[in-house]
């Protein structure tokens, strides 16, 4: 069900070679890098396509410094979401999961222990 | 096989990521934590049936992802079914670059998007409707592949392309409309 020139199909690699048949080594225009811009940043397109957009890309300065845009806003999303992991999280979470391996192998079940951690000392 | 007296020591490294992940699902700092506790106790209860050597980061993520569709959809009851309007290619690019900025030896465009602030990036992502926000989330910030989010979310991977491209479009809609208001984004394409 992939597109045309798009290595990524429901098949998996098996539907890869033969859809890049179909656009064999045409060149590519504007047209086909602007619509085809996220599938080569994916790294999702056949190497036919791949090679003839990045050739293209090699000579328009429009197309080149689109691309460039749409990586360095990826960049920038990615950069605002880091977050720190609160402290009192990690206690939390390594807490539970002291009990739940305590609950596991003995008698005492999940119901939790205080002096948890006890024996990692 | 995988150890669970290795758990802790395999997993922590990945609570950042599925920490920052959980708050743009949840949209608030409580119902993240418990999601994020919540996954690593489902994950250290079935650490025996993860096959060691395969990717722990994408298993780690599809109990997250699991867990807060079914914890949070059912608590909201009704599916989150809207959509995403049809953005078109390049819509950032094209009215950021009308403005006149100094420039630094990179392009105007890329100057303007360092602009937008934090709180502006994080609630353009969570305005985006919950399938186009977790696609868009673990395609660009978490930089799986279109495959492995294909298996994180149990989706065909053909729906998963279609989401990731059309949520990227949709969030340069929504952050097109912080820039306006704060004239750091033209009207209209140049």
């Amino acid at each position: 069900m992939g597109e045309d020139g798009v290595v990524a199909s429901d098949g998996g690699l098996g539907g890869s070679s033969q859809v890049g048949g179909a656009a064999g080594a045409a060149p590519a225009d504007c047209e086909e890098t602007v619509r085809r811009l996220y599938y080569f940043l994916d790294g999702a397109l056949t190497a036919e396509r791949r090679t003839a957009i990045r050739s293209h890309l090699d000579s328009c300065g429009d197309c080149f410094e689109a691309l460039g845009f749409e990586t360095e806003l990826r960049r920038v999303i990615a950069d605002h979401c880091r977050e720190h992991v609160p402290t009192a999280l990690k206690d939390r979470i390594a807490d539970a999961i002291r009990r739940e391996a305590d609950g596991a192998d003995g008698a005492g079940g999940p119901g939790g222990r205080p002096t948890a951690g006890a024996e990692q000392a | 096989m995988a150890d669970q007296a290795t758990f802790v020591d395999d997993t922590m490294g990945f609570m950042p990521s599925l920490y920052s992940a959980a708050l743009r699902m949840t949209r608030n700092p409580a119902d993240a934590e418990d999601l994020v506790q919540e996954t690593y106790l489902k994950a250290y209860r079935a650490y025996a049936s993860f096959q060691q050597g395969t990717n722990l980061k994408a298993w780690l993520y599809r109990i997250l992802t699991n867990s807060y569709i079914n914890t949070y959809r059912a608590r909201r009851r009704r599916p989150e079914e809207s959509d995403v309007e049809d953005v078109e290619d390049l819509y950032l690019f094209h009215r950021l670059s009308a403005l006149e900025l100094s420039s630094s030896g990179r392009s105007a465009e890329e100057e303007a998007l360092e602009r937008f602030t934090d709180d502006e990036v994080k609630a353009a992502i969570e305005s985006l409707p919950e399938a186009f926000r977790i696609a868009v989330l673990l395609a660009d910030v978490e930089g799986f592949s279109y495959k492995e989010i294909a298996e994180i979310t149990e989706v065909p991977i053909g729906t998963v392309m279609s989401r990731i491209h059309r949520g990227r479009r949709a969030l340069q809609k929504a952050l097109g409309s912080y820039g306006l208001e704060r004239g750091l984004v033209e009207a209209h394409p140049s």
